[in-house]
């Protein structure tokens, strides 16, 4: 595919709202939208790990981007939702997670070439994980990574409780 | 006419790997001197088929090879040549790497073919080594018995080369008995194919063909003489009416030289008879490929039988398994159409019959569940017939005489444990051999049977499976493991331990008690290793041993992991799932039986033995519901371990069978717990992993 191909090849993407903020993941990696219910919560997780979930038989985590992002906190209502995506790790695996969201708003078709590269925000904030921006009705929409937003090395990286009740014990 | 052969490929590789099981178990069960032609017959087979299978599949290098192995194995089961230990150690490192080769194969790789030359080469040496540089006897007989596709597909191996005698060709006479074309074979197709070989003239004698409004087109009337000019041996041209043997007469003699350069010119003439008979024959084409395919099942079956089935992505159920299952699902059916029939018009003085048709269901439904469990099992055999062969490689190289010993290899366990238990037991098994049983010397000197012995057993136990390697070599040393222990500083000089703590140091990360390392083990990587696999099967390790008598390793597994008997607990809003079978009992307890020791560590007082309390919403950080007090709460006393300790939970649920399942395959793994589940009303609940609890409170 030559470069101006792959710059006007459309690439869909979700856009849920986030305290606020609009947000967009690319939606072959979702794999249902749905309502919030109650998760089990994890022992010792780190905080933005919500719990889990069953999902048709399968367990599946649930992440709060807000407590991700160091957003503020805000009650789950009946408006809240769980988008499920489909996380690719190493390549082969695959891991099935949700993320909470406000709301989800729309789908948008985003040529590639018009998704803008994140700037450069130095140590205050990590742009590892956005994909990029995009200006839609004057609002910027964030584009995330979920692939490296999820994975679960880097929730790993992110978790320093870990264990530490258990270190207490010992 | 084309298949899709691709789509076979799966049973292929799935059968040689069967094939190359029953060889190896067959070569290791050869007992030297005393041959079992029966044996030799099996193995013989096996290879047999794997040629076959891979010449139809196109894999022509594995043809090849095993070609070489079977041509070994014919003149073995002949009797033309002695069984010898060299001999049997060359074909099991063939085993090998036809092993290596097919997975190869299997994975779309590369084939290593400067391993295959090396076995190669070796096979060629025991085969010619001892015939004394002469002919391979021609593998005519048998393959008249089973004929084989891969003469087609397999132009005979360039190694054969040296084999080459003075003649530089050959006089081939071929008379095709009138059933030839009736069984799909093409006389011109093979003339084809030697044709590749060198030059080739033909004459075809059509004296017998009947006038032709006698001819019978499937009849073959006409007899050749064929005059082959080349360098291939006379196994390299038989091989190629390997196919048509039973149905022709064919005499073989070499040319002698002088003619050699007339015969073809006097030959040339007649040459087109043959092509005459093309149209007549090809009627018949699309018969030949069927036909070798139908001749091969029976070898293929035969091969199977004798092989242990291997545990691969795929299961082999017992039929009656089946059957089982089939009559419950009938059951839960009419349990079922019996509950619609009462719903359908519902009045209240049903309920008797409703209670009853439900308590009916439940217990179909248990039945049913286990026997779908019942599927997942399979004899541990599937773990242990691996290792008569590792016994055998590592005591020939170490120079030890020791004797392997199987018990209850029919034990059924999870396939999963199969396929988990299996590193750990290798590993535990080449301790055993490096380190456990002495060289021959000591053993006599030491006042004990030449012979060691390492004994694999399993068997049930309550509702695990016990695993145990018992050997009756020199055992562990309590007092040089602990002075290896304190010099590596792994424990305190003045720490004084049990013999139970002693022996469990080997475990430690980075501890090993052998002098010399050696490939085979001692480098003190593994047995920590070991018993973190099985932990993580859900099971613990424990080792008894006796120095100078010997050492028994026993590890527990729990028989399934997929279901389990759980209580469940309340803890504030959440709800965990013990294990039922690490419980010992659970009770309420009294202000009186508390303790505490130095003001920190709880304890309860149970008959005379104090144990230390573990408040789950402590270790958990649950937040939700009051904190109780250990006197309102119940203390459910479990045993991981071998260390009893209660967990301190704010109230019994219920008993129930889980359906066990995996946090890692979407998270990873959590402290403390073993796994998930879903409940009855849909939600999750966490399985607690006691033994992982009890260690972190004993630590």
């Amino acid at each position: 595919m030559t470069t101006d191909a792959k710059t006007k090849q459309i690439e869909q993407f979700l856009t849920f709202e986030l305290a606020n903020e609009v947000y967009g993941v690319e939606i072959l990696k979702v794999q249902e939208i749905r309502g919030w219910e109650a998760v089990r919560v994890i022992p010792n997780a780190p905080s933005f790990i919500k719990g889990v979930l069953n999902l048709r038989g399968s367990v599946i985590p649930i992440v709060d981007l807000r407590e991700r992002f160091s957003l503020e906190q805000a009650e789950y209502t009946h408006k809240t939702v769980v988008i499920v995506l489909c996380i690719k790790h190493h390549r082969t695996d695959t891991f099935v997670m949700g993320i909470v969201a406000d709301a989800v708003s729309d789908v948008l078709d985003i040529k590639t070439g018009e998704i803008k590269k994140a700037p450069n925000f130095g140590s205050q904030l990590d742009t590892r994980y956005m994909r990029g921006m995009h200006v839609y009705k004057q609002n910027m929409i964030m584009l995330l990574d979920v692939d490296k937003l999820l994975n679960p090395d880097e929730v790993d990286a992110m978790d320093d409780t870990v264990s530490s009740n258990f270190d207490e014990l010992q | 006419m084309s298949i899709d052969m691709s789509q076979f490929h799966q049973v292929f590789f799935e059968e040689c790997f069967e094939g190359l099981e029953a060889m190896e178990s067959g070569l290791l069960s050869l007992d030297i001197g005393d041959i079992d032609s029966e044996v030799i017959n099996t193995i013989f087979r096996a290879a047999h088929s794997i040629k076959g299978g891979s010449g139809t599949f196109g894999f022509t290098v594995v043809a090849e090879y095993t070609h070489i192995m079977e041509t070994l194995l014919d003149e073995m089961r002949d009797g033309r040549r002695q069984v010898t230990k060299p001999a049997v150690d060359v074909l099991l490192g063939s085993v090998d790497c036809l092993r290596e080769m097919l997975t190869s194969i299997q994975n779309e790789e590369e084939v290593n073919m400067a391993s295959a030359a090396k076995h190669q080469a070796a096979l060629e040496m025991e085969l010619h080594g001892t015939a004394g540089g002469s002919h391979a006897p021609a593998p005519a007989h048998h393959e008249a018995a089973a004929p084989t596709p891969v003469a087609v597909a397999a132009p005979e191996p360039e190694e054969e080369e040296d084999e080459i005698e003075e003649e530089q060709g050959w006089k081939i006479s071929f008379c095709p008995y009138l059933s030839l074309l009736r069984t799909g074979n093409d006389p011109v197709r093979l003339f084809r194919e030697i044709s590749e070989l060198g030059e080739l003239t033909s004459h075809a004698t059509i004296e017998d063909v009947v006038p032709f409004a006698e001819l019978d087109p499937e009849e073959c009337n006409i007899t050749w003489e064929l005059k082959l000019v080349t360098d291939a041996t006379e196994a390299a041209i038989k091989e190629i009416f390997s196919w048509v043997e039973d149905d022709c007469a064919i005499e073989f003699a070499p040319l002698a030289k002088p003619k050699k350069a007339k015969k073809p010119k006097a030959a040339a003439a007649p040459a087109p008879a043959p092509v005459a008979e093309a149209p007549k024959v090809e009627e018949h084409a699309p018969v030949a490929a069927p036909a070798p395919a139908a001749k091969k099942p029976p070898v293929e079956a035969d091969a199977s039988k004798n092989a242990a089935p291997k545990a691969s992505s795929s299961i082999r159920v017992d039929t009656d398994k089946i059957d089982t299952l089939i009559n419950m699902v009938g059951e839960v059916v009419i349990t079922q159409s019996m509950l619609g029939l009462v719903g359908e018009n519902f009045t209240m003085d049903k309920v008797g019959l409703l209670k009853r048709g439900l308590a009916q269901l439940e217990r179909h439904t248990r039945d049913l569940q286990q026997s779908v469990m019942n599927i997942r099992m399979l004899p541990i055999s599937f773990v242990f017939s691996r290792f008569p062969r590792l016994v055998h490689d590592i005591s020939t190289k170490l120079d030890k005489k020791i004797t392997l010993k199987l018990v209850g290899e029919n034990t059924e366990v999870d396939k999963a444990v199969v396929e988990l238990i299996n590193d750990p037991l290798v590993h535990l098994i080449r301790n055993s051999l490096d380190h456990g049983i002495e060289m021959p010397a000591d053993r006599i000197a030491a006042g004990k049977p030449e012979m060691g012995t390492i004994e694999l057993k399993a068997y049930h136990r309550g509702g695990h499976i016990v695993i145990e390697i018992v050997d009756d070599g020199r055992g562990l040393d309590k007092n040089k493991l602990l002075s290896k222990a304190i010099e590596k500083g792994l424990v305190e000089e003045t720490a004084i331990l049990s013999e139970k703590q002693i022996f469990e140091l080997i475990f430690m990360p980075g501890f090993s008690t052998a002098e010399q390392l050696t490939d085979i083990s001692g480098r003190g990587v593994g047995m920590d290793v070991v018993r973190r696999n099985i932990q993580s099967l859900g099971g613990n390790i424990d080792i008894i041993s006796e120095l100078g008598k010997g050492t028994t390793i026993a590890i527990h597994l729990p028989l399934t992991l997929a279901i389990l008997d759980g209580q469940s607990v309340a803890v504030g809003d959440e709800t965990y799932i013990v294990p039922l079978v690490s419980i010992i009992e659970s009770i309420n307890i009294t202000e009186k039986m508390l303790n505490k020791v130095a003001g920190k560590g709880e304890t309860f007082k149970l008959r005379n033995e104090y144990l230390p309390i573990i408040r789950m919403r402590e270790i958990f950080n649950v937040k939700s519901g009051a904190a109780t007090k250990p006197n309102e709460g119940v203390i459910v006393v479990v045993e991981g371990q071998g260390a009893l300790c209660g967990f301190l939970v704010d109230e019994l649920l219920g008993q129930q069978q889980v359906v066990i399942k995996s946090l890692e395959a979407n998270y990873r793994r959590v402290e403390g717990v073993s796994g998930a589940t879903i409940l009855g009303d849909g939600s999750v609940a966490l399985i607690l992993d006691v033994p992982g609890l009890v260690r972190l409170s004993v630590r």
